[in-house]
């Protein structure tokens, strides 16, 4: 029988069924200092093994400063979080990358980085963006902390299925759109509970042009759409990738995993619960005007009227969001003036989104009103690729910062955030109300839009700048 | 875990939809190294004035008297009522720990994000998913000079106001941990051997899984 790519995955981890609640066996169980200390602490209290402990790779990335490194934690109470984490994974003698490893990085970014997100795994991370694993034809997905400790303690998890949806992206996207313009697209489309049931795989021709970092950039955003995990087949691409990172298998293994992992797509014909379908070349650069993803529109457009949206339960969150953002409708979003610039977070700190992004700001000026631009690589070994491409000069010399690696201010757990009223394009993945801090105001964009706002002050078509 | 077999309580309502988890509990009290101790912040960005920090002494901060926690008539709350899409963005556990430190034990929605939703049940709170029509009767009785209160009646999947009942859909292996307040992974630990022999036979099959 045809099957999805999402059901071959499913179907090999399951350990045992009972009236369509499933245990399924876990891969890969990613690590984080945010969401475990409590399920150390709940491990401990009921005097619990790891189950394999060589599943887990740890890193702190949420709390960690991108300045001054040398100096350790200021902050007190991340201080605490950070070091809970060094002595669980002492104490358990877990891999983990340390702050001052240079191997430290958003946790999205170094697993794939590190070959230790490999195609056919399942993966679960106590975080909501686990679901960018899943680019490489994994079947990855965030958990909360009580789910943490369940792994932790029986390498399981208790799930029901997913139901399925296939997004084609059908033709070729124009020059400068990005995976996240597509990712804001879908969004805009779906609602930000499109996906809630469901495990996405996107395919079509625009998806398998993708390289692996806008694939994961896609996926990243499935959980913006509601979605807990997000897929895409693999490919040559995906083995490409994967070759000779340091956790992927070597010679006789690498060969023998790559036959199986060719099977890793859905086949001709497998029955979807919903089938979207899109048109590549007219999206354009995408701009989120409001406090939900997917409050997005193309740069050329003008902020809706709240009137205008069909229904009735979201009109008042419509006026709620333009008085949060400080914006009137039908104003043009090139109208839009910033304050700060923040290209990062597990979305888009990849090598390929810095080079993107430095290719726009090369030898141009931040305009005056920028207060801070701020460039955090997703980890120390894209810091060190960048570094090594002439990339940090550039940025420097337009008159951004060069930090160091971590989720930053994607949601300002660390130094790095707005302050009341404060007005951001940011290439993160959320714009709640507070998110990147109180009171501040955030327009999600790829990294060429964000680093062609930082050049001219307000949002402008990248195309423009050619 | 705290089980949950019949809950009687005061309707808190909530009119927004797409509420999302750094609304119910901000990034800055995630730092935490408990599970407890949450319940002063919850929605802290709305329901405070002022700007929040860790530590601080919430009974001292300047309130908004127009949020509705503040309210006099929700004080004693116990089941939230929102709108669609309840629970969206982070998967952090805070979440509910901070709704539950608060005192709720329902929550009532047309829809929830699926992270959050599978929480809730990790930590004695019941989330409902109601039909529109149910949850703008919900609104306007809770809204009204009188307010709402509900009685929750998990072993039967009842909602009951007053002499109107009605019944709701639940997970039966969630409701069976809810109703005895189980600790799961001791159940599945039970499979233990089964997991083991899975394990083997999986690794023998793709052997580069095992590191």
């Amino acid at each position: 029988m045809a099957t999805t790519l999402y059901e071959k995955i499913f179907n090999r981890h399951v350990v045992r069924e009972d009236n369509d609640t499933y245990l399924i066996y876990i891969d890969r169980h990613l690590i984080h200092e945010v969401t475990s200390p409590q399920a150390f602490e709940g491990l401990r209290l009921a005097n619990r093994p790891i189950w394999r402990a060589n599943s887990i790779l740890a890193v702190p990335d949420h709390n960690v400063p991108t300045t001054d490194r040398k100096k350790g934690i200021l902050d007190p109470i991340s201080k605490i979080q950070v070091e809970t984490l060094d002595n669980n994974c002492d104490a358990y003698k877990l891999t983990q990358f340390k702050m001052d490893d240079e191997r430290q990085g958003i946790v999205h970014v170094i697993g794939p980085e590190q070959g230790s997100t490999l195609p056919g795994m399942t993966i679960v991370c106590g975080d909501s963006h686990t679901s960018t694993h899943g680019a490489f034809g994994a079947l990855a997905m965030g958990i909360g902390t009580s789910e943490v400790e369940h792994v932790l303690a029986t390498q399981c998890l208790i799930v029901r299925k997913f139901k399925t949806m296939q997004i084609n992206v059908n033709g070729v996207v124009g020059k400068h759109i990005t995976a996240k313009d597509v990712a804001l697209h879908i969004i805009g489309q779906i609602g930000t509970a499109g996906g809630t049931g469901y495990a996405i795989e996107f395919s079509g021709s625009a998806i398998r042009d993708l390289s692996m970092e806008g694939r994961m950039t896609l996926c990243n955003m499935a959980i913006e759409a509601g979605s807990r995990a997000g897929l895409v087949g693999v490919d040559s691409k995906t083995i490409s990738y994967l070759k000779d990172r340091p956790f992927s298998p070597k010679e006789e293994l690498w060969e023998q995993a790559v036959e199986s992992w060719k099977e890793l797509i859905s086949d001709e014909g497998a029955a979807f619960d919903k089938v979207i379908n899109m048109e590549a070349s007219s999206i354009e650069p995408q701009v989120t005007w409001g406090t939900s993803p997917e409050m997005v529109c193309g740069i050329n457009e003008s902020i809706p009227c709240p009137e205008a949206e069909k229904k009735e339960s979201n009109q008042k969150g419509y006026q709620r969001a333009l008085d949060y953002m400080g914006l009137k409708e039908s104003m043009p979003i090139t109208d839009i003036t910033l304050d700060k610039i923040f290209i990062g977070s597990c979305t888009n700190s990849r090598i390929e989104d810095l080079r993107a992004a430095a290719q726009v700001v090369k030898a141009k000026k931040i305009a005056k009103n920028i207060k801070l631009a701020l460039v955090v690589p997703g980890s120390g070994l894209v810091k060190a690729q960048a570094e090594k491409e002439g990339l940090d000069k550039i940025f420097i010399d337009a008159g951004f910062e060069w930090r160091d690696p971590g989720c930053s201010m994607c949601l300002a757990m660390n130094a790095d955030r707005l302050e009341q009223g404060e007005r951001c394009a940011s290439t993160s993945n959320r714009n709640f109300e507070g998110r990147q801090g109180q009171g501040g105001r955030t327009h999600l964009v790829s990294p060429q839009m964000a680093a062609a706002a930082a050049i001219h002050g307000k949002f402008i078509d990248v195309r423009e700048l050619d | 875990m705290l089980p949950l077999i019949r809950h009687e309580g005061v309707v808190i309502p909530l009119d927004r939809s797409n509420v999302d988890t750094d609304a119910i509990i901000p990034k800055q009290f995630l730092k935490s190294i408990k599970k407890s101790g949450f319940g002063p912040n919850l929605f802290d960005e709305w329901r405070y004035l002022d700007q929040g920090e860790p530590g601080e002494d919430s009974t001292l901060r300047k309130i908004n008297p127009d949020f509705v926690l503040n309210k006099p008539q929700f004080a004693k709350g116990t089941i939230l009522l929102a709108r669609e899409n309840f629970g969206c963005g982070s998967s952090r556990e805070h979440a509910p720990w901070a709704l539950l430190d608060y005192g709720i034990r329902i929550i009532l929605a047309p829809s929830f994000a699926d992270i959050f939703y599978g929480n809730c049940f990790k930590n004695g709170i019941l989330p409902i998913a109601i039909s529109k029509e149910l949850t703008n009767t919900f609104f306007d009785k809770s809204q009204s000079s009188q307010g709402l209160k509900l009685l929750i009646d998990l072993e039967n999947q009842f909602i009951i106001d007053g002499s109107d009942k009605y019944d709701f859909d639940i997970d039966a292996f969630k409701k069976y941990c809810l109703l005895e307040g189980l600790d799961d992974i001791g159940l599945t630990l039970k499979h233990s051997v089964d997991i083991k022999n899975f394990e083997n036979n999986y690794h023998s099959q793709f052997p580069w899984l095992t590191k």
